[in-house]
């Protein structure tokens, strides 16, 4: 029930984070002064925290959405197959942000 | 509607702490939720101790033995105590299971704490009113339905067509299941919820029943099936081990593949 509920609230959370990246996008195309705004927020401390949640939030609701495509196919219903799909989503999605960061400051070098 | 509050007179207030019984060498802590439609009291959680050594292991034996020797006005429905009534379905310890198969000694440290299966109307203390359950039971028409004319002797399934009736006939409609789904919790009046459905996959798989088409027709709508959000609660609750989620998923295949 817990990650019925999880993968709910990172839907919502998932449109907040869109406005961001429609922000930024818009911010982008109407010029440098524009976009050195959403540069500045996006890295300070509460941008990028913000940012780290909506990836958590964009790769779980993924992860989450890939189980209940599982068990729309009618597959997966077994108590330990239920389990290790939730647990699954759950690991993954934490494992595949902190990775998605890792390569991010690898890359970007912190910008 | 979603109630996230109980309303103020069925808020727990309170609770009688019953003297523990004398000479008992190994007491065990129940703490119950009581509530009298006739007093105009709100509810509330008593405690009881039960003697252990004078006592069976279940939960259901233990209500039995506050009922004989503390307070005979504790009331609960009973009848098989060996898990094929669904009578004592109750929320024990948080879950929702039968207080004949649960041990109280599976529940862990401190008291076992009972309450009447969640979101029901209360009769009486862990009675629940359970009447618009059977109703969807009734309204997904849980008998065979043909129309090719009577067989001389029996209607004929093989063995493999059988089959597909396991895990679902085995259903006792304790209530347990549906009871423990939030989607059942907030539109009860319009979701028939985990146990109506699985044994509408029941009857739906049957390969003696001619009216499939009718049955699924008559599910197909954005609540009285469609409010499963697959939270799997269902299928964590079952006393008897079965999968209301698994069989919920099956309808809705079935709804597709009849469109291909």
């Amino acid at each position: 029930m817990i990650l019925s509920i999880v993968h709910r609230a990172t839907g919502i959370a998932l449109y907040f984070g869109t406005l961001l990246l429609a922000w930024w996008l818009i911010a982008a195309a109407s010029g440098p002064s524009a976009y050195s705004y959403v540069q500045a927020f996006t890295s300070s401390i509460i941008g990028r925290l913000i940012v780290f949640g909506f990836t958590w939030a964009l790769l779980h609701h993924l992860l989450s959405g890939i189980r209940h495509f599982v068990w729309d196919l009618g597959y997966g219903f077994k108590p330990n197959e239920r389990e290790a799909l939730t647990w699954g989503a759950l690991i993954g999605g934490i494992f595949l942000t902190v990775l998605v960061w890792i390569l991010a400051y690898a890359v970007g070098g912190g910008r | 509607m979603a109630e996230f509050a109980l309303p103020k007179n069925s808020q727990i207030i309170g609770g009688k702490t019953w003297p523990k019984p004398a000479g008992a060498t190994e007491v065990r802590e129940f703490k119950v939720y009581r509530w009298n439609p006739d007093d105009g009291k709100n509810p509330s959680v008593d405690t009881y101790y039960i003697d252990v050594n004078d006592c069976g292991p279940m939960v259901l034996d233990g209500l039995i033995w506050i009922k004989n020797h503390i307070d005979p006005s504790l009331t609960f429905r009973r009848s098989c105590r060996e898990g094929v009534c669904g009578s004592c379905a109750m929320n024990i310890d948080g879950q929702n299971t039968l207080a004949c198969t649960k041990s109280m000694h599976e529940v862990k440290d401190g008291a076992v704490k009972i309450n009447p299966l969640p979101h029901q109307p209360v009769v009486k203390d862990l009675v629940p009113d359970l009447t618009n359950f059977y109703a969807q039971y009734a309204s997904i028409e849980p008998w065979l339905k043909t129309t090719s004319p009577t067989p001389q002797k029996e209607w004929r399934q093989s063995h493999e067509d059988r089959e597909k009736l396991d895990g679902l006939y085995e259903c006792i409609l304790c209530a347990c299941c549906s009871t423990s789904c939030p989607s059942y919790w907030w539109n009860s009046q319009r979701y028939l919820g985990p146990a109506a459905l699985l044994q509408a996959t029941r009857w739906v798989k049957d390969s003696r029943d001619e009216a499939t088409g009718e049955r699924l027709d008559n599910l197909e709508d954005p609540f009285r099936l469609y409010r499963c959000h697959t939270i799997m609660n269902c299928a964590k609750a079952c006393p008897k081990g079965l999968n209301p989620a698994e069989a919920i998923a099956e309808l809705k295949l079935k709804l597709v593949e009849r469109q291909i």
